[in-house]
């Protein structure tokens, strides 16, 4: 039996008035690139960002099955409204921060790049390999190495090793990701399709389990979409990754996804594979329009 | 000139590199703007003063406990502030800073608007400027590590930080506390050098002019910020002879830095011994092979 990586149910995310999304449900399962489709406002980016603990949910949960049992990853935000109310959702309500989910093993990259711009692509890299060192920060306000050479203490040699490691696991990354030769360059200075590229290593760094890649074909063109198509199938089996996918270009979705979740004004509208979705007639009126 | 006039003035640096060398990891690597740091001054000043008339503490662990204080009331304060974004936050700390002085006035015990005098003059060149290397040493390693570079990171791209799993607000408490621990010991070396204190020295003015500093110097950098410090405490004195006008000097000076390097002095980039030899080994090769390359070793 497959297992169920991410479970969404019931979800739904009020703004005021506006439900952005309404009542939606899927789940994915391991090893599978799942696409999410839908006209522009439709609310994917809203369930990605009620993913990662960006939002916080009004109505549902979504649980997070990394190995034994499902964590609960995102759950309602039970208080209405009223002073009181308000007091315990400022003190008592602990929904899980999106650093936490981060760390659970759920990485995203972004619609509209956020990358550290002023940073150099390695560093870019770099610091997303944090959680790899465990070092404290009382110990990195000392140095660890003898000045101008390569010694370190002998009470830092487990830190400067760890640090070592940081370095060795970038270096694979950018090499992995054929971005090495750009290692110095400042990352909003790298063209549009290898920023979309480091932001993908950059989620990668987490070691994560389930990849959230929003729009990850914007802005390139039609042989880097083929490559990219290539690149996240090789990164998914190199990782053991669960893929969910926002997308535009019905090429790469097509034939990339195993299954294809499409989401209009919110609500559901079609599941399945690619080949059911593109003769869907509900699919091909909401993005085009009824034959009049 | 006298060495006791320029030993007077390199005492004042020193104080001054000290403070600004915490607001320059919570400004100029975390990315918060901070208008209250006199507040944290006052706290670290008053305690140890406090510790030192009343109590007879010896000088050094005065100095180190009104730092420790001073962190302490940072991390009341953070948690309360830190969730709130850029402007906002600098708008708390503003009314941090001028409370802090506000209570001060009024307490009589610290001797209220009067304030406290007949402190011990402790303050030599000697210790403020061991306090200085010992605080340059830490900041400079702390920069350099993963700690570091998280708080680089949430400067950039706060949400992007979050996704890669760092959690913002542990950082920033960080960040606040460690400058807040910095104001609170140059506070603190600036009551043992100026031997009396009132709550009209921290003032908006004394945290705008270490703000000041920390940007002229360039933000990101903390070599930057200590050239910034020294140009700026040592320009009006450069002045004196202008008397009244030598403000309006300094202020042309701020200005026309502000105006030819927006990006201030060093702005990013790091000053040591290292990079000077890089630099004059790759000065007669073409200029982009001076391009910035990264730490390949990480922490050196």
């Amino acid at each position: 039996m497959t297992t169920k990586v991410l479970t969404l149910e019931n979800v739904t995310k009020r703004f005021g008035g506006l439900t952005a999304v309404g009542d939606v449900s899927f789940s994915i399962n391991e090893g599978e690139i799942f696409g999410l489709i839908g006209p522009n406002g439709a609310g994917k980016t809203t369930i990605f960002n009620l993913i990662t603990g960006v939002y916080t949910l009004t109505e549902g949960n979504i649980h997070f099955n990394k190995g034994e049992k499902p964590i609960l990853v995102a759950k309602a935000d039970p208080y209405g409204t009223g002073f009181f109310n308000d007091l315990k959702r400022r003190f008592v309500f602990r929904p899980k921060k999106p650093s936490d989910i981060a760390e659970l093993g759920i990485t995203r990259t972004f619609q509209n790049i956020r990358l550290f711009k002023k940073l150099s692509v390695y560093e870019n890299v770099l610091t997303a390999c944090h959680r790899s060192a465990k070092y404290g920060v009382l110990v990195s306000l000392l140095p660890w190495k003898l000045p101008y050479t390569n010694i370190p203490y002998p009470m830092f040699r487990k830190q400067v090793k760890q640090e070592e490691a940081l370095n060795a696991k970038t270096e694979d990354l950018l090499k992995l990701m054929g971005l090495w030769e750009y290692r110095a360059m400042k990352a909003s200075n790298l063209p549009y399709g290898l920023q979309r590229k480091l932001e993908i290593a950059r989620a990668l760094a987490l070691d994560p389990k389930l990849l959230l890649l929003d729009e990850p074909a914007a802005g390139m063109n039609p042989e880097e979409t083929l490559a990219l198509l290539d690149l996240i199938k090789e990164i998914r089996d190199k990782f053991n990754l669960t893929v969910l996918i926002i997308e535009h270009h019905m090429d790469l979705v097509m034939n990339l996804c195993d299954r294809i979740y499409v989401l209009n004004f919110g609500k559901f509208l079609a599941e399945g594979k690619p080949s059911d979705i593109q003769g869907n007639p509900q699919v091909i009126e909401a993005y085009l329009g009824k034959e009049e | 000139m006298a060495w006791y006039y320029l030993e007077g003035i390199l005492i004042l640096c020193g104080i001054n590199v000290m403070v600004v060398l915490g607001l320059s990891l919570l400004t100029g690597f975390t990315g918060l703007f901070s208008f209250g740091h006199a507040g944290f001054m006052a706290i670290g000043a008053y305690v140890s003063a406090s510790l030192t008339t009343m109590l007879h503490w010896p000088f050094i662990p005065a100095v180190v406990a009104g730092g420790l204080v001073a962190m302490l009331m940072s991390f009341i304060i953070g948690g309360l502030t830190l969730n709130l974004k850029g402007d906002y936050f600098c708008i708390a700390t503003l009314g941090f800073g001028e409370a802090i002085r506000l209570i001060l006035n009024n307490v009589q015990t610290f001797g209220g608007a009067r304030g406290m005098a007949s402190i011990p003059l402790k303050s030599s060149l000697v210790a403020v400027y061991a306090f200085v290397i010992i605080g340059v040493i830490f900041m400079w390693f702390l920069i350099r590590s993963r700690h570091g570079r998280n708080m680089v990171a949430i400067r950039e791209e706060e949400l992007a930080a979050q996704a890669i799993g760092i959690n913002v607000f542990r950082y920033k408490m960080l960040s606040l506390a460690a400058s807040a621990l910095y104001a609170g010991i140059g506070g603190a070396l600036w009551a043992h050098y100026l031997t009396f204190i009132n709550p009209a020295m921290f003032m908006l003015t004394k945290s705008t002019e270490m703000t000041i500093m920390v940007i002229i110097g360039g933000l990101g950098s903390i070599t930057g910020s200590i050239v910034g410090t020294f140009f700026l405490t040592f320009l009006p004195e450069a002045f004196r002879e202008f008397a009244d006008w030598r403000m309006v000097v300094y202020g042309a000076a701020v200005i026309a830095v502000m105006a030819l390097r927006p990006q201030g002095l060093l702005g990013g980039i790091e000053f040591s011994p290292k990079g000077i030899i890089k630099w004059i080994t790759t000065s007669g090769k073409s200029k982009k092979a001076q391009v910035k390359t990264p730490v390949e070793g990480g922490k050196a």
